[in-house]
Parts: C-alpha cells; sequence; structure tokens
C-alpha cells in the first residue's frame, strides 16, 4: 500500500513537471539540424518589435528567440547571468542601460560600417552598441487645466509654485533616469540635484512607467506629466483626440532631450554570423522605415523617413550630448535616492 | 516604516473582515448559502493590481494608505475568511453549550470559548496576508505609496548594484521573520486549541431581520473586489473602440498558465508535507526554525527570488536555466508558506490518539501516516495546494526572468500590453487570468 501511493504521489509530481516543461524543450529540439538560431533579450516591448523580429525571420531565413522583459530588469538579468547568458544580442530602450553594461565588458565591439551608419552623437563611442531609433523626452499637459502657452518648454520650471502637487514623473523609469543624467552631465551635480529637490518640495507625484503618467494626465489627476513622445503618438485611438497634449522642450535645452533606443552584441556570441546580421538588419532601411511608421520612433539612420504627428528630429534641437555620457546611471540613482524620491 | 504600517492596517482590516464573513459563512442561516462560499473566495482569482487599477480609473488621482489598504484588503481577506470559516465549521460546539449552560451570554460565548478555537486558522490567514502586502508591487506602485518593495525594486533596477540591493532585501527578510514569529507567538498566547475529529456539523444560528443586512454586506464586498474590477476592464475595451484578440496566442498563454501553476502547486504540497507535518506534532526550537525559514520566499519581492534562482541555476543546473522545472521550483518557494500554513492546520486537527491506536494495532509509522493522517488531513492539503495554484498564475517578475524562452503566461501577456500603455488590448488577457484562476478559487470555496 505504502510503496504504491508513493510511488503515485511521485509519478504525479514528475508527470506534472516533464507536462509543462515540455513546451520549453520544444524550441531546442524541434529546430532540425542546420538550422540557424539566435537568442535576443529585448527590454522592448513585442508589440513595438515583435513584427519587426518576424520580417526579419522571413527574409534571412534565421530563427529569432526573444525573451522580454523590462530594459532595466533584463540589465539587471544579464549582469547576474554573465559569461553564461544564452542572449547572443540585447536589444534596449535606453541609452544609460546599454552604457552600463558597455562599461561592464559585457559586449563585444560592433564593425564600423554597423555604428557608422548612425550620427555620433547618438551611438557609443566605442563602437560597443549602436543606437536604432530616437525617442524625445516630452510634457504631457492636460490640455483642459493648461493651456499650450502654459506648458513648460523648460522642465527646471516645474519647481515653480503653479505646479505644486500637479507634476507626475517616474523616477525608477530608465527615461526618466536619463534624463536626470542628461541634466547632471550639462548643468552639474549641484543643479541637478537642486531641481530633484525642487520636485519633491513641490509634491511632485510619483508614478511607476511612462504609461502609468500618461494616463493621469489623461484622466485629469496630473496637470503636467514627463514622458517619451511616443507613448503619445501610439495612444489607442487618436492621439489629438486626447485630453493629454504634448509640449516638445525648448530647442537647445536640456528639456529637448532625445534618448536612444539600441543594440549590442553580447561577449560570448562574438563573430555570431546571425547576430550581426540582425543588428545590420536593424540599421537597414527596411527596419528604420518600420521604426518611424509602426512605433513612430524617430529613425537615426539618414534618409528614413520621419514619423508623423512629431516635430522633425533635427528640429527638436537636443542639447550638447553625446549619449555615451548617460552611462553614469548609477551616481544618478544614487542622488535620485538621496533626494528621497525613491 | 511605511511598510509597516501598511501591513498593520491591512493585516488588521483582514483579520476583522475574515473573521465576521467566516462567522456569517459557517455559523448562520443565509439566503443561498453556496453562493456566498463561492463569492467569499473568488477575490483569489484577481490580482490585487487590477482591484488598484479599476480605482485608479474610476477615482484619478487616488493615492496613499487608506485606499491602498481598502484594496489589499479586498483582495486578501478570502486568505483569513476561507481556513477561518472552515475551523469554524468544524469547532467543537460541545465547549460551547457548556459555557452557555453555565451562564454566559452568547457574544462572551464566541469570544471566550468559539473564537480561540479558530484562531489559529485565522491567524495563519492573517500571516499568509500581511507576508503578500509586505512583498506587493503592483497595487503599490499604482496607489503610489511608497513602501519598501519600491525601493528594493529601484534598487535592483537603476543601480545594478546588488549588494546594496541585497542588504535591503535582507532588512525584508527580518521583517518576513518577525511577522512569523509574532503569529507564532499570538497562537502560543491566546489559542488553546485542541484537535478533534469533528463529525457533527454545527447548526446554523438563525439572524432574524439581520439576515437581509449581512447579506448585502457580503454582496458589497463581493462586488466591489469582484464585479468592480471586472467591469472597468470591459469599459477599457469599450473605450478603445473593440480590440482584435489573437486567440490562438491566449489559449497558448492560458494552458502555460494552468500546467506551470498546477505543476508549482503539487511540487510546493510535495515540499510542504514534511515541513507542515513536523511544525503540525512538535514543537521544537529547530523545527520553528525551519518552518519559519520556508515563509521567507513569501516576504521577499518577486525580483529578488527571480534574481537569486537565476544565479542559482546557472551555478547548479545550468543544462535546466530557463526551462519550466526552474520556473516551477521558483514559484514553489515563493508560496510554499500557503502550502505549509493549511497542511499544519490540516494536520494539528487529527487527534495524536487516533495515530497511536493505529500504531498499536500494528500498522508502520509510514503507513498510518497515509492512511490515518493523510487521509483525515487531505482536504486542507489539498486546498493548500490550490491556494499555490491561484497565486501562482497571477506572480509576474519571477515569472518575466525564469520562463522558458518563447513562452507566455497570461500575467506576462498583460504585463506586456500594459507596458506598452494599451489598456485595452491587455483586458482580455486580464479577463481569462480572472476566469481561470476562478476555477482553482471556486474548488476552494466548496464547503468540506
Amino acid at each position: 500500500m505504502r510503496p504504491r501511493i508513493g510511488l503515485a504521489i511521485a509519478a504525479f509530481g514528475l508527470a506534472a513537471l516533464t507536462a509543462c516543461s515540455s513546451p520549453a524543450q520544444q524550441p531546442s529540439t524541434a529546430a532540425p539540424a542546420g538550422e540557424r538560431t539566435l537568442t535576443v533579450y529585448s527590454g522592448r516591448d513585442e508589440e513595438l518589435v515583435g513584427p519587426l523580429l518576424e520580417r526579419f525571420e522571413q527574409e534571412s531565413g534565421i530563427r529569432v528567440e526573444a525573451r522580454y522583459g523590462s530594459t532595466n530588469e533584463m540589465a539587471a538579468q544579464l549582469q547576474e547571468e554573465g559569461e553564461q547568458t544564452p542572449a547572443q544580442v540585447f536589444l534596449s530602450q535606453d541609452a544609460g542601460a546599454l552604457g552600463v553594461l558597455a562599461n561592464a565588458g559585457r559586449f563585444a565591439p560592433l564593425p564600423p560600417d554597423v555604428t557608422g551608419a548612425v550620427p555620433a552623437d547618438y551611438t557609443s563611442r566605442d563602437g560597443s552598441w549602436v543606437g536604432l531609433t530616437g525617442r524625445a523626452r516630452v510634457v504631457a499637459y492636460d490640455s483642459r487645466t493648461v493651456t499650450a502657452e502654459q506648458a513648460p518648454g523648460d522642465i527646471r520650471t516645474l519647481v515653480e509654485p503653479q505646479w505644486r502637487g500637479r507634476v507626475a514623473i517616474a523616477p525608477t523609469n530608465a527615461s526618466f533616469q536619463a534624463h536626470v543624467t542628461a541634466l547632471r552631465v550639462t548643468e552639474g551635480e549641484d543643479a541637478a540635484r537642486a531641481w530633484l529637490e525642487g520636485l519633491r518640495a513641490n509634491d511632485v507625484q510619483i508614478h511607476q512607467s511612462n504609461g502609468a503618467i500618461l494616463e493621469a494626465v489623461n484622466s485629469g489627476a496630473a496637470g503636467i506629466g514627463l514622458i517619451n513622445h511616443y507613448y503619445w503618438t501610439r495612444a489607442e485611438g487618436d492621439p489629438t483626440a486626447q485630453r493629454a497634449q504634448l509640449k516638445f522642450g525648448d530647442p537647445g535645452s536640456v528639456s529637448a532631450l532625445v534618448n536612444v533606443t539600441g543594440a549590442g552584441i553580447l561577449g560570448g556570441a562574438a563573430g555570431s554570423a546571425e547576430a550581426l546580421e540582425l543588428v545590420r538588419y536593424l540599421v537597414s532601411p527596411v527596419a528604420q522605415t518600420y521604426f518611424a511608421e509602426e512605433t513612430t520612433e524617430y529613425p537615426l539612420v539618414a534618409g528614413a523617413p520621419q514619423p508623423t504627428g512629431a516635430p522633425a528630429l533635427d528640429q527638436l534641437g537636443g542639447p550638447e550630448l553625446n549619449l555615451s555620457d548617460l552611462a553614469s546611471l548609477e551616481q544618478t540613482v544614487a542622488l535620485i535616492q538621496s533626494v528621497g524620491l525613491i | 516604516m511605511n511598510s509597516a504600517v501598511l501591513v498593520a492596517c491591512v493585516s488588521a482590516g483582514c483579520l476583522v473582515l475574515g473573521v465576521a464573513t467566516a462567522w456569517l459563512l459557517a455559523r448562520t442561516r443565509l439566503p443561498l448559502p453556496g453562493l456566498w462560499w463561492v463569492l467569499a473566495s473568488l477575490p483569489l482569482a484577481v490580482p490585487s493590481y487590477l482591484v488598484a487599477f479599476a480605482v485608479v480609473t474610476t477615482w484619478p488621482g487616488t493615492s496613499g494608505l487608506l485606499p491602498l489598504t481598502v484594496v489589499l484588503v479586498l483582495a486578501c481577506a478570502p486568505y483569513v475568511t476561507l481556513p477561518t470559516a472552515a475551523a469554524l465549521r468544524l469547532a467543537d460546539t460541545g465547549l460551547e453549550d457548556v459555557a452557555r449552560t453555565l451562564g454566559r451570554g452568547p457574544v462572551r460565548t464566541f469570544l471566550t470559548v468559539t473564537l480561540p478555537q479558530a484562531l489559529p486558522a485565522a491567524l495563519a490567514g492573517t500571516l499568509l496576508a500581511a507576508l503578500y502586502t509586505l512583498s506587493d508591487f503592483g497595487a503599490v506602485a499604482l496607489l503610489r505609496y511608497q513602501a519598501f518593495t519600491w525601493a528594493v525594486r529601484a534598487a535592483f533596477e537603476g543601480t545594478y548594484d546588488r549588494i546594496g540591493a541585497a542588504v535591503l532585501a535582507l532588512v525584508l527578510a527580518v521583517l518576513t521573520l518577525s511577522l512569523v514569529a509574532a503569529e507564532r507567538a499570538a497562537r502560543r498566547r491566546w489559542v488553546r486549541g485542541r484537535a478533534t475529529l469533528a463529525t457533527r456539523t454545527v447548526p446554523p444560528v438563525s439572524l432574524g431581520r439581520a439576515a437581509p443586512v449581512a447579506a448585502v454586506g457580503l454582496a458589497v464586498v463581493a462586488t466591489a473586489s469582484l464585479a468592480f474590477p471586472v467591469a472597468v476592464l470591459l469599459g477599457r475595451i469599450v473605450r478603445a473602440g473593440g480590440v482584435d484578440v489573437d486567440w490562438a496566442r491566449l489559449g497558448r498563454a492560458a494552458a502555460a498558465t494552468l500546467g506551470l501553476s498546477a505543476g508549482a502547486a503539487v511540487l510546493a504540497v510535495v515540499l510542504a508535507l514534511p515541513v507542515g507535518t513536523l511544525a503540525a506534532r512538535y514543537r521544537g526550537r529547530l523545527v520553528g526554525a525551519i518552518e519559519s525559514v520556508a515563509y521567507l520566499g513569501h516576504g521577499l519581492p518577486g525580483i529578488v527570488v527571480g534574481l537569486s534562482l537565476v544565479s542559482f541555476s546557472l551555478a547548479a543546473v545550468p543544462g535546466l536555466y530557463q526551462t519550466a522545472p526552474v520556473l516551477v521550483f521558483a514559484y514553489a518557494v515563493l508560496f510554499l508558506p500557503k502550502a505549509v500554513g493549511a497542511t499544519r492546520a490540516a494536520v494539528e486537527r487529527v487527534p495524536v490518539g487516533v495515530e497511536e491506536v493505529s500504531r498499536t494495532l500494528g500498522r508502520s509509522a509510514p503507513r498510518t501516516w497515509l492512511t490515518v493522517t493523510a487521509r483525515q488531513a487531505w482536504p486542507g492539503i489539498a486546498a493548500g495546494g490550490l491556494l499555490v495554484m491561484v497565486t501562482a498564475m497571477k506572480e509576474l517578475p519571477a515569472t518575466v526572468m525564469l520562463r522558458p524562452i518563447g513562452v507566455d503566461t497570461l500575467s506576462t501577456e498583460l504585463w506586456q500590453r500594459t507596458a506598452a500603455g494599451s489598456y485595452g488590448a491587455a483586458a482580455p488577457a486580464a479577463l481569462l487570468l480572472v476566469v481561470l484562476a476562478c476555477v482553482p478559487a471556486f474548488l476552494l470555496a466548496r464547503p468540506r
């Protein structure tokens, strides 16, 4: 009696485990010999890059196995995995995470024809990663309570009393952190600290993501929110019919920061033809056009079309800044923490 | 500090709401009794972040301690209600009769005789609610309350300074252990629980004119925790002008969710049996320590357990990294306490004397355990498994890190849509998740 029941329990447990492990093994066992595969960690949403990766699969015959997560979580995971990572290519939502991984020596160098396709300001200095698309930091304002003229083109004015309790930020979000890093690099540590302290003293609303901020502005819970432009242009339904409207930062100031998404090849995949083929594809006209038309981001390669509903990239007039300088993310997070916003 | 206040408020709220609901369910005559059992347990199927999302959408700008407490109490009360109601049904009413005969009033009898019998179950449930609150991130973030998990997550995500983050997580671990210790102390101080082979069903009390009031109260709670979030989700679909649903994809995600969470339930029960049995039968320091450690995983944010399992599985079983067994193991670690608590409470109810009789009559110890103890205790043990299953379905951070490449569960599906800001497109996955999770929650509600 006893062994039988024990056996039955063990068999049931095993069956349950193997039953759910079978889908896991499918990709590797189903792959016929000689098929080319590629493992990608994507810190960008599947809705945004999934269709593009499918197109790449059809055109190249390489099967892409993609793992999706948030950029910061994926970067933390890549650090934890170290040399043992199964990832060959990392797609990042922001330059800061790429810079941190590059400084940790995780990337294999990219060939000059890839890094040279993108203007030097929007890619790494040492060729460890390449910028793919630009996204402008913008102010989203509630058009029912704030007029276009009142909406600030200079984020430094958000510490003024008229915005008390009405500003929404996402201090744990990579894009906000990159913006603070840019402020530190261009205006100095003291100015950045003073700004953050001013925000805190001004009862700033703390949200977890750009999406949550846009939601707050659209529902009137916040008057002003700091987000990336494409959250607005990609909204469900007609973006211009939303309660939230956009104000682009004053040209030439740090308020007009253009951050980039980018890609890097992990050290373990150095020399992988498939990895290089994907990165080349991402800076090709086909992929760059896709980004402009489908995700409404700014293509970085010359000659690609511009997204509709947003001013042209060269008219934004971002600050004098190389995006490799955004790698000092740790100091930024330490600053935000010491001010008490996270 | 914020976390401590929040945990205290939510625990107190869950204890009061849960015990009150449990008493109504188990001891009073209500119209449609089966319906109320089901309604009281179904909130388990609704992730707390969905309730929070519904609140934020309906009353923009809601934030802070009070609304967050309400949301978490609604989400966590079933952890207290279900075990307490079960205990009240089985409680020895002979004692109550004696108390009444000797002249104690009904209220005092309830407080001094009935309640202590149900308290172990209620406290175990409250501990689960407290730990859930301690590690919750979704609802906390949506309602913008700066609890400790927020800092831990920010440290892990932003700095890649994993030592600093690990120190923060350690603080949470200490908090968890002190909550477990507090629950144990409370159990020892107030509880005079006795094991009985209860077979008599307690006759329900008639509430008379108060019955409709009680029914309305239960209905309001059910509406707030169930109907309200579902209605808001449907509203978002309408607002987005309808959504295209990729049914094949959603089906695959649902199948993965079911398979993984069922595996987690089985594994958690297997792991919990020895711990729960030991804790029920022996009161040593070592046993206490083993039991407390089993609770650790539950008080830590998923991202912490997820990242530590990343490095652990790469070091121990690199071949299995990012396969289903490791993810199932992660779920089992995270939600082990639910199975342990249920197993302990169930085994405690089996009188030691019965086991001793079986041994005297010549049955071996393992056989006695299987044929006597387990046979009596299995409904409680199975309930623990179902509880693990329903929670594993809703888990997100560890799933994102450890799931096999290319596999989506309903919770990752939901997260991917909301991350891109498409709340309307996220609604079908959310609704399907709630519907699926209702199945184990419904099974839990079946009066035993």
